[in-house]
């Protein structure tokens, strides 16, 4: 009897979370935040679309190009970033940066998939490091009046690539 | 003075704490140490690391609000439930604490929390939290305390980063309880041979669902306590451990601020000596505000439901964390 009563009220308490996680999960993506389409002339091959919500959220090329010109000035301010950054070729960093957000979001842009743990292999990164990463990230995207929901989606594709960038334990 | 449980208890969390804290900072990376780098390369090519050696203490690498608040009894999660996540700011190589003051203030009785909590790597916690229980409607000076060590391990997992996965992150935890009821309610204890000490052991689970900025934990508790301890534990009606869940959902709505509902089910050992003693799952709805890493904020509406005759014991909470 008490063995019935525990098998019920646990099943109910994980349904319940799984049913939330699930909605959670299939709820369709919160929709982009207005923001004007930047007129932008197709880069390489039309893989991505220029409509889709996350790349406009983010302003398109006009607006990438503007966030990462932000970022890696933060980035250089930032004490427990600049170490990592001060030495990089700005204008390729900037230009491949670019790239593979607008891909990454949905946009028209092809990139050449890096190897993330052999452009990083030459420094000692910490989970620390990768997040103080993300902190500047989304206070260049708060500054830029980047929805928090769309920060998050963006953080969401961008995240699983700790596993490898962080090589350092 | 000290029951042999209660000395058994702290000296595990002694020797635990120690060959944690021993084995966190053997992983300590090299880089930290000196710069020597093991493929010999001169100093000007030295591989970049931050600026920041892994500090002996006061570590904030996590990210906002990714550690939760200080439960009730301690434990690093929501204000009810121990999450899977690890205390303070703390990342990996690094080690941190917290310390918190709660208080809760229902219609008849008032729970006042106290305690600290270290966290060591991301990996192992320790917590130590008193409570103090106002039952003066009871019994005149009736003020039961509650003394509880805590200890987690983080099993596996990233309950934040590993946003391509359904995997929450795993933790398992013990609890260990002490209460002191003083002489009238003690003999009450006694009278239906509830314990002073127990332990509780639990598993939790907790995933932040980072595109939808919605987290939930869901935990798995064996326990014998009643009232969560304030009531002893076990009874000559019922003296076998319970598996009792626990559900928290939160939703971030900026950086700094979550709103969220808990929800924990209970034994109810007492339930035999009549309907004041019977007991109901606790549940909250709770809003956190991290105006930094050093401080956060959480103000609650709590339903104990019956608590020794009183069938619905509401009221608001408020619990105020340090970081260090």
């Amino acid at each position: 009897m008490q063995f019935t009563r525990f098998i019920r009220s646990s099943s109910c308490a994980f349904i319940a979370g799984l049913v939330v996680a699930a909605a959670a999960h299939a709820q369709p993506a919160p929709a982009a935040s207005a923001a004007p389409v930047a007129p932008v002339a197709p880069v390489a091959d039309m893989v991505g679309r220029k409509d889709a919500p996350l790349y406009v959220a983010l302003g398109g090329q006009a607006g990438l190009t503007g966030l990462v010109d932000d970022l890696l000035e933060r980035l250089m301010l930032d004490r427990r970033t600049r170490p990592f950054f001060q030495n990089v070729d700005a204008p390729d960093f900037k230009h491949k940066l670019v790239m593979q957000l607008c891909d990454i979001s949905g946009g028209p842009c092809k990139t050449v998939n890096a190897n993330m743990k052999k452009t990083h292999a030459g420094q000692d990164i910490r989970r620390s490091d990768f997040n103080a990463l993300v902190e500047v990230l989304q206070e260049t995207m708060s500054a830029r009046d980047i929805a928090f929901s769309d920060q998050n989606q963006l953080l969401a594709r961008l995240a699983p690539m700790h596993r490898d960038i962080v090589n350092t334990h | 003075m000290f029951s042999t449980a209660r000395r058994l208890a702290l000296g595990a969390a002694a020797s635990l704490l120690a060959g944690a804290v021993g084995t966190a900072f053997a992983q300590t990376p090299a880089s930290a140490l000196g710069g020597a780098t093991s493929d010999g390369a001169a100093a000007a090519t030295a591989p970049a690391s931050s600026q920041d050696k892994p500090s002996l203490f006061g570590g904030r690498g996590k990210l906002l609000l990714t550690s939760g608040v200080s439960s009730i009894d301690g434990a690093a999660g929501g204000g009810l439930s121990p999450w899977a996540v690890i205390a303070s700011y703390a990342e990996e190589g690094e080690t941190g604490a917290t310390a918190h003051l709660s208080q809760l203030k229902t219609d008849n009785y008032r729970l006042t929390t106290a305690g600290v909590a270290l966290g060591v790597n991301d990996r192992f916690e320790v917590s130590f939290a008193q409570q103090r229980f106002d039952a003066n409607v009871v019994a005149p000076n009736a003020t039961l305390r509650l003394d509880i060590v805590g200890m987690k391990l983080r099993l596996l997992g990233d309950a934040v980063l590993d946003s391509d996965t359904w995997l929450p992150q795993l933790a398992a935890g013990a609890e260990f309880k002490h209460v002191e009821p003083g002489s009238a309610v003690g003999a009450v204890l006694d009278s239906v041979s509830a314990k002073r000490s127990g332990v509780d052991l639990y598993l939790s689970a907790t995933k932040l669902f980072l595109a939808q900025g919605v987290l939930v934990n869901g935990t798995l508790r064996l326990t014998k306590a009643n009232q969560n301890g304030l009531l002893g534990f076990g009874s000559s009606d019922n003296n076998s451990y319970r598996l009792k869940p626990e559900v928290s959902v939160a939703w971030l709505l900026q950086r700094d601020i979550v709103i969220g509902a808990e929800y924990r089910a209970k034994p109810d050992n007492l339930a035999f000596a009549g309907a004041p003693y019977r007991e109901s799952a606790w549940k909250d709805l709770f809003v956190a505000w991290a105006p930094s890493k050093r401080l956060s904020l959480t103000a609650a509406w709590v339903d104990l439901g019956n608590v020794v005759g009183h069938s619905r014991e509401t009221g608001p909470y408020v619990s105020a964390q340090l970081g260090f």
